[in-house]
């Protein structure tokens, strides 16, 4: 597999102009995650209206990867009851980002799933440290 | 076969066999130090001292000494041009520190440090200087004699031999001092109900059924490298990290890290404009170039840079001009990709 197959058109935009990146002042749930193996970091923000999400932001560092996979798991999140954000798998992440990604990168494109996940338990008044990688 | 590999690695940096000790990696050697020789000769409120520029096998096994000990950790600062400052390492040594453990060689800048000089100031302040050779070993030529140290570490597999096998050197007088590390089979002489008597050096120190393989496949690595002639080495890759210094700066937005190619090993860190090293890493291996991004076993020193990850490309016997030319090549791609 070439890696510019890696680098599509879709992640390269979503890299460079991403939609839902920014701080949500007066969130009503956030959570912060980093990769310290490779320095992504990510954060992300939600509002609610009753247990569905309304508004959802991220903020951090990261890869392309790892920032795209944020961007596009925020637009999945939006309208979601948080039951539903805890119940995503990492099978969706990889299908919003549509190419093969390999293992070494695996934990880039699932920081945004984790970190939102943090972000839905703790609301939930769940132990946000029981969120796995996968 | 497997002694002669012993007594050809010992020629190898002008040591005696029997100051040869076999460890899994330069990593263990470092741990069995501060275990056998840190446990009995440091106490609460002695100090250690390392350096900014070190690796974490060099760093958590000290930490995990002092915090047993009550001991004091110390890190000498990386100076100006990403070398190692003499002063701020003299100024460190104190009475209290009994141990100075540094590189000889930057795994992530290249630095090629002082060594010999820092051996002299830390006997001036009485500690003992251990020497983290597994990036210099495999570059050039290292005579532990001359350089006076009391402890010296690298690992086969960064110089052509294979993985799971290290060395570890020390001083007669203090092996003999040390008592065992891992202990069992092989590493005694008689063994009664309630106590054993050790055997001889380095046998003290090689408990169990040892990586037989691994000394002889150390043995001929050895043996392949002299044939190469290690000033050979050291200048072959001289002229590569020059060539890939200069086609690397010439690159946009790219912040290059490490002192200039006479100060330095072929170990190359660099950052690319604003792309992430695991982007830059996934794009040139596309292109058939393999390069290491990441903190490269050395988060402190990549604190100090003021960054989380970098690029590294490094070069050793078996690279030449064209491979620094692929590099150069995929990375202009990479510029390009990410619109540089």
């Amino acid at each position: 597999m070439l890696m510019q197959d890696l680098y599509v058109a879709e992640i390269l935009d979503r890299y460079r102009n991403p939609m839902h990146k920014g701080i949500l002042q007066n969130a009503d749930s956030s959570a912060r995650e980093s990769n310290p193996l490779c320095g992504d970091d990510l954060q992300i923000f939600l509002k609610l209206e009753g247990s569905r999400v309304k508004e959802i932001r991220f903020s951090g560092v990261g890869c392309a990867i790892s920032q795209a996979s944020a961007d596009l798991l925020c637009e999945l999140a939006e309208g979601k009851t948080l039951k539903e954000i805890v119940a995503l798998k990492k099978e969706d992440v990889l299908k919003l980002l549509g190419v093969p990604i390999s293992a070494v990168r695996l934990k880039c494109a699932l920081l945004s799933l984790k970190t939102l996940k943090m972000a839905a338990y703790t609301k939930l008044g769940l132990d946000e440290k029981k969120v796995g990688w996968a | 076969m497997y002694e002669s590999s012993r007594e050809k690695i010992a020629c190898f940096i002008n040591a005696s066999p029997e100051e040869i000790v076999f460890v899994r990696n330069a990593t263990e050697g470092i741990n069995l130090i501060a275990c056998s020789f840190g446990g009995p000769n440091v106490s609460r409120g002695d100090n250690i001292l390392l350096t900014q520029l070190e690796h974490h096998s060099n760093i958590v096994p000290w930490q995990l000494l002092a915090q047993r000990k009550k001991a004091t950790l110390s890190f000498a600062k990386m100076s100006k041009n990403f070398l190692l400052g003499e002063k701020d390492f003299a100024q460190k040594l104190n009475k209290k520190t009994k141990i100075a453990s540094f590189t000889a060689a930057s795994n992530v800048l290249g630095t090629i440090t002082p060594v010999e000089k820092l051996v002299k100031l830390s006997h001036e302040a009485g500690a003992v200087a251990v020497v983290d050779a597994a990036q210099a070993a495999p570059h050039f030529s290292l005579d532990v004699k001359k350089l006076d140290c009391d402890f010296a570490v690298f690992s086969g597999h960064k110089m052509l031999g294979p993985t799971g096998i290290g060395v570890l050197y020390g001083k007669k007088e203090l092996l003999e001092e040390m008592p065992p590390f891992l202990a069992g089979g092989d590493m005694i002489k008689r063994v009664f109900w309630q106590h054993s008597e050790y055997n001889d050096l380095p046998y003290k120190f090689e408990a169990g059924t040892p990586n037989i393989s691994g000394v002889i496949g150390l043995g001929a690595a050895v043996d392949y490298l002299q044939r190469l002639g290690m000033s050979n080495i050291r200048s072959h890759e001289q002229s590569l990290t020059k060539y890939a210094l200069e086609e690397l700066s010439s690159l946009p937005k790219t912040v290059l890290y490490g002192p200039p190619a006479d100060k330095r090993t072929a170990a190359i860190s660099f950052n690319l404009g604003g792309v992430h090293p695991h982007d830059v890493a996934s794009v040139v291996d596309g292109e058939g170039v393999a390069i290491r991004s990441g903190h490269h076993c050395a988060m402190p020193l990549m604190s100090v840079l003021g960054v989380a990850a970098t690029c590294r490309a490094s070069f050793y016997v078996y690279n030449d001009v064209a491979d620094v030319d692929a590099l150069a090549t995929a990375l202009r791609k990479t510029t390009k990709l990410f619109r540089l």
